[in-house]
């Protein structure tokens, strides 16, 4: 499947770009602010799959060479994972916790072990969809 | 720091790790990295004999879901001790055998992983105190157990076997889990030392007897009791290191564990009394007598296999008698009866596991292991047939061998059991010793059939596809060692019962004292006294029997193989596929407007009518809030999107229209400020926009669909019920007070979780346990939808099921 719309692919090499940093952010804020694993996973698979309809398949995968899932079964594995390590610590299974640092630049921050369960949440969303999204583009019928 | 969970873990941790490291060990066998594994354990277990000797119990609890009473706790005492250390020694056995069984052609990734996964899972049962996770542990076995009996999976029997074993272990397995709620429903406590502890106070509750029969179901498929025996005839299909490991030595001794576990539970009642006895003499009748007219040996080892369990099963079911007389000088003597069932516990491991292994070495080496085309192996096979003669003559209780000592002494408990004056054991007690004896007759006679239709007589070589030749030495180390122990364990026999059993008995017999008491002395010569006349007659009997078997054989003919167990497994498995293909082809009839019928009839019916019937319909829209111009703006603009999209005339308008709806419910999420909902709506619109429209360049273009005048009346009848019913709810919602908002709790995420946002710290920490498994559903969903469009058959692709 070849489209051949330049203004699609001008603009969204830029906008993809955009987007991808725009779900970074929600990724992070999603603590405090709105946002989260699951949204921020949503808007980085959403550009991602801007990047195919604007471009074509061989294309990405040239320059994104990633097998989508395993992405997802990363994703799972580092969801269930937090859920064990909170038991290596004698606190029972799928405990969080949080604290406070001082970091060099970013100054006092909050560190929490949510993110890392986010990261897994985030990471599947992304896999799964542009798999769900690639099988389905990808079959001749 | 060293507990027993670690030693449950390791296996699984050595499993995970092997599809990564597997690829190292091209030159050597991967065997010998995996033998390590139950090796060490094997030590560190063998460490801890002493102390538990002495006593001394190890408990360590890590806290799982403490909210539900679900602990990981551990607890090792004499009775996991037994079977710990026949997990770990018999799986080392066999995985030293099985290096030189399987070739290095074979998938050994695959085959060493399902069998620690086996091993870490048997471990977890023996040791789990929580009922939770020792069901799940069971469970665990029972699907280890499948992957490794269709490990061959290319042959279609071995398949069968696989799911017939796991059906029945599994169903049983079912039931066993609703008794272990039951008991928890009693007692409160899913700990199995709490529920011990306090059990005598609910022994007249009405959920008793229902908990106590459960579980012995659980138990009575695993350990292959009538009638749930004839999955193991079936799990031969299994390599011979299988079958020796999960079939003989371990998983199907999961039952045994479970009963002897439970005895301190239930033991007290006359039901299981009479049930575990009676079901144990059945099975170690039927087994016996069903092996002699088997001609491939490892079937013949199967139906010996049950039973031997049947005979272990008996004498547990015998030896709860003692906790009924409390514990006395004369009820010391019933306890013998369970001291018996663990002491054959270990022989039967010793001996079955060494002629299963014989079995695998004729199969492996000659290429059949049927009986009719064997014979006059001694002379040609001579360490083979030591080990195989070693192995029968102790199975069919004769000495120098430990068969013998357990054996009388399950004779003896027999015997004992006819003096008993209550539950009218003076008048039906004789049937004890009359089964056993009969059974033992039996057994003799399928033994000599190993020994002599095997390996003595004339050789037959031209019904071989092979030279008769002795096994490789590696191969044979395994057996030898086993058999070193079937004589060893003869010769000091009080050494094990010291150290091993008598541990065992106090986890058995909690409340009776010094369990020094308890462990008898074996001898191998008692005078003579009524078990080694019974010991004489069988094998008086047995010989004539066996030199006589042509002649009684056709008795087997007489059982019509229509009215089998195995016939009655087939027919239902049968009937209930074809009952469900016509059940389910009546209303799956592949039309999507069907199925969202049946889902807003569903949803018209229980929602509607919960709140119909619970007068949850009220609500005043005096209080709230007045309309602003924009909104209603939008609710017309959304009612005009979902009108024309019932007057669209292609999929595109339609997906477009729908968008209109999204986004509009969208902005409606940035008006009542609930920001994430709005951004999630926003993105999840778009995404699915671009979903359908991909897949609609897959569809034939849309026609107009011609329906009745009727069925488009009921249609329009249930979407219009179904709208109101979401807007009377939505209405009502309000004002519904039926049970207490949880709310409150949430609003302080920012002390509990350190998140200012409270849909994050619901979504991640109140209930991170939800937002977990849905990852998992979402992640085989994807895994679902790739699978079914990329790997489905292609139409001139061949069914790879029939190979």
């Amino acid at each position: 499947m070849k489209i051949n719309d330049v203004i699609l692919r001008t603009i969204s090499r830029i906008v993809v770009f955009i987007i991808l940093t725009f779900g970074v952010y929600l990724f992070l804020s999603g603590h405090n602010t709105p946002g989260g694993g699951f949204i921020g996973g949503l808007v980085l698979a959403s550009a991602i799959v801007l990047l195919y309809l604007s471009t074509d398949i061989e294309t990405v995968q040239k320059s994104l060479p990633l097998d989508f899932k395993y992405v997802a079964a990363v994703g799972v594995l580092l969801a269930t994972a937090t859920g064990f390590g909170s038991i290596l610590f004698g606190v029972p299974f799928m405990s969080q916790t949080f604290a406070y640092f001082d970091l060099p630049i970013f100054g006092v921050t909050e560190l929490t072990t949510v993110t890392i369960f986010e990261a897994g949440v985030a990471l599947t969303v992304v896999g799964v969809l542009v798999t769900i999204i690639l099988s389905i583009s990808e079959d001749g019928g | 720091m060293f507990s027993i969970n670690l030693v449950i873990l390791i296996p699984f941790i050595v499993a995970a790790l092997l599809p990564f490291t597997y690829r190292r060990f091209k030159k050597a066998h991967l065997g010998w990295f995996v033998l390590i594994v139950p090796f060490v354990l094997f030590v560190i277990l063998a460490r801890l004999i002493p102390s538990v000797a002495s006593g001394k119990t190890y408990v360590h609890t890590y806290e799982w879901i403490p909210t539900l009473d679900f602990n990981f706790t551990t607890y090792l005492d004499g009775l996991s001790m037994i079977f710990a250390l026949l997990i770990t020694g018999v799986g080392s056995l066999v995985i030293l055998y099985s290096i030189f069984y399987l070739s290095s052609k074979e998938s050994l990734q695959h085959f060493y992983c399902y069998l620690l996964l086996f091993m870490g899972a048997m471990l977890g049962v023996v040791f789990s105190d929580n009922l939770m996770v020792l069901y799940v542990f069971w469970e665990l076995t029972s699907v280890s157990s499948f992957l490794l009996i269709a490990f061959w999976n290319h042959r279609q029997a071995s398949r069968y076997g696989a799911q017939k074993a796991m059906l029945i272990t599994v169903s049983g397995g079912i039931a066993m889990l609703v008794g272990f709620i039951m008991l928890h429903t009693m007692t409160g406590s899913f700990s199995i030392r709490e529920i011990i502890a306090s059990i005598s106070e609910f022994s007249e509750h009405s959920l008793f007897i229902p908990a106590m029969i459960l579980i012995l179901l659980g138990a009575f498929t695993k350990s292959a009791q009538f009638p749930f025996h004839i999955w193991l005839p079936d799990a031969m299909e299994a390599p011979t290191p299988v079958s020796a490991y999960l079939h003989s030595a371990t998983m199907v001794k999961a039952g045994i564990y479970l009963v002897a576990r439970f005895t301190p539970v239930f033991g007290a009642d006359e039901v299981w009394f009479w049930v575990v006895s009676i079901v144990g003499m059945i099975t170690l009748f039927w087994g016996s007598f069903n092996a002699v007219k088997q001609t491939d040996l490892k079937a013949l080892l199967a139906f010996s296999t049950i039973s031997q369990l049947g005979l272990i099963m008996s004498l547990l079911g015998l030896g709860s008698i003692a906790l009924q007389f409390g514990y006395s000088a004369d009820s010391v003597l019933y306890t013998q009866a369970t001291f018996a069932a663990l002491f054959h516990l270990i022989n039967h491991s010793t001996f079955k596991g060494a002629l299963f292994m014989v079995v695998g070495i004729l199969d492996h080496e000659l290429g059949t292991r049927d009986v009719r085309r064997l014979g006059g192996l001694m002379t040609l096979m001579p360490f083979t047939f030591t080990v195989a003669l070693i192995g029968s003559l102790s199975m069919a209780g004769l000495p120098p061998f430990n068969g013998f000592l357990s054996k009388e002494m399950f004779f003896a408990a027999t015997v004992h059991i006819m003096n008993v004056d209550i539950f009218d054991l003076s008048s039906f007690g004789i049937i004890f010793p009359v089964v056993a004896w009969i059974a033992s007759v039996f057994t003799f006679v399928y033994c000599m059939i190993i020994i002599f239709k095997a390996f003595l007589g004339k050789p037959q070589p031209e019904k071989l596809d092979k030279p008769i030749h002795e096994a490789p030495f590696g191969m044979l180390i395994s057996p030898m060692i086993l058999a070193a122990l079937v004589i060893g364990i003869f010769l000091f026999p009080n050494l094990l019962g010291q150290y091993i059993l008598q541990p065992a008995m106090s986890s058995i017999y909690p409340t009776f004292g010094d369990s020094a008491d308890l462990t008898p002395k074996i001898s191998a010569w008692h005078g003579v006294n009524p078990e080694l006349l019974m010991t004489i007659g069988v094998i008086i009997v047995g010989a004539i029997l066996f030199k006589f078997l042509k002649l009684w054989k056709p008795i087997y003919g007489l059982f019509s193989s229509r009215f089998t167990f195995n016939a009655l497994y087939s027919n239902f498995l049968a009937s209930a596929v074809s009952k469900s293909n016509l059940i389910t082809n009546r209303y799956m009839n592949g039309l999507l407007r069907h199925y969202l019928l049946y889902i807003f009839v569903f949803f018209i019916v229980t929602v509607g009518g919960y709140l119909f019937y619970s007068k949850a319909f009220a609500f005043d829209i005096s209080t709230n809030a007045g309309f602003r111009v924009y909104e209603v703006c939008l609710v017309a603009i959304m009612a005009v999107a979902a009108v024309s999209m019932l007057f669209a005339k292609s999929r595109m308008t339609a997906t477009l229209l729908n968008g209109v709806l999204g986004y509009s419910i969208a902005i409606f999420f940035v008006i009542f400020r609930a920001p994430d909902l709005a951004l999630t709506q926003l993105v999840v619109e778009s995404v699915t926009t671009a979903l359908f429209l991909l897949a609609f360049s897959h569809l034939p273009d849309w026609k107009k669909e011609k329906l009745s005048k009727r069925t488009k009346g009921i249609n329009g009848i249930i979407s219009v019920a179904v709208g109101l019913l979401v807007v009377l709810v939505g209405l009502s919602v309000v004002d519904f007070n039926q049970f207490d908002p949880i709310s409150s709790y949430f609003e302080n995420a920012y002390e509990l979780a350190g998140g200012a946002n409270i849909v994050n710290a619901i979504l991640g920490d109140f209930r991170g346990f939800d937002t977990m498994l849905e990852v998992v559903v979402l992640f085989i969903a994807g895994l679902g939808v790739y699978s079914m469009i990329k790997l489905r058959a292609k139409k001139e692709d061949e069914n790879i099921e029939d190979q």
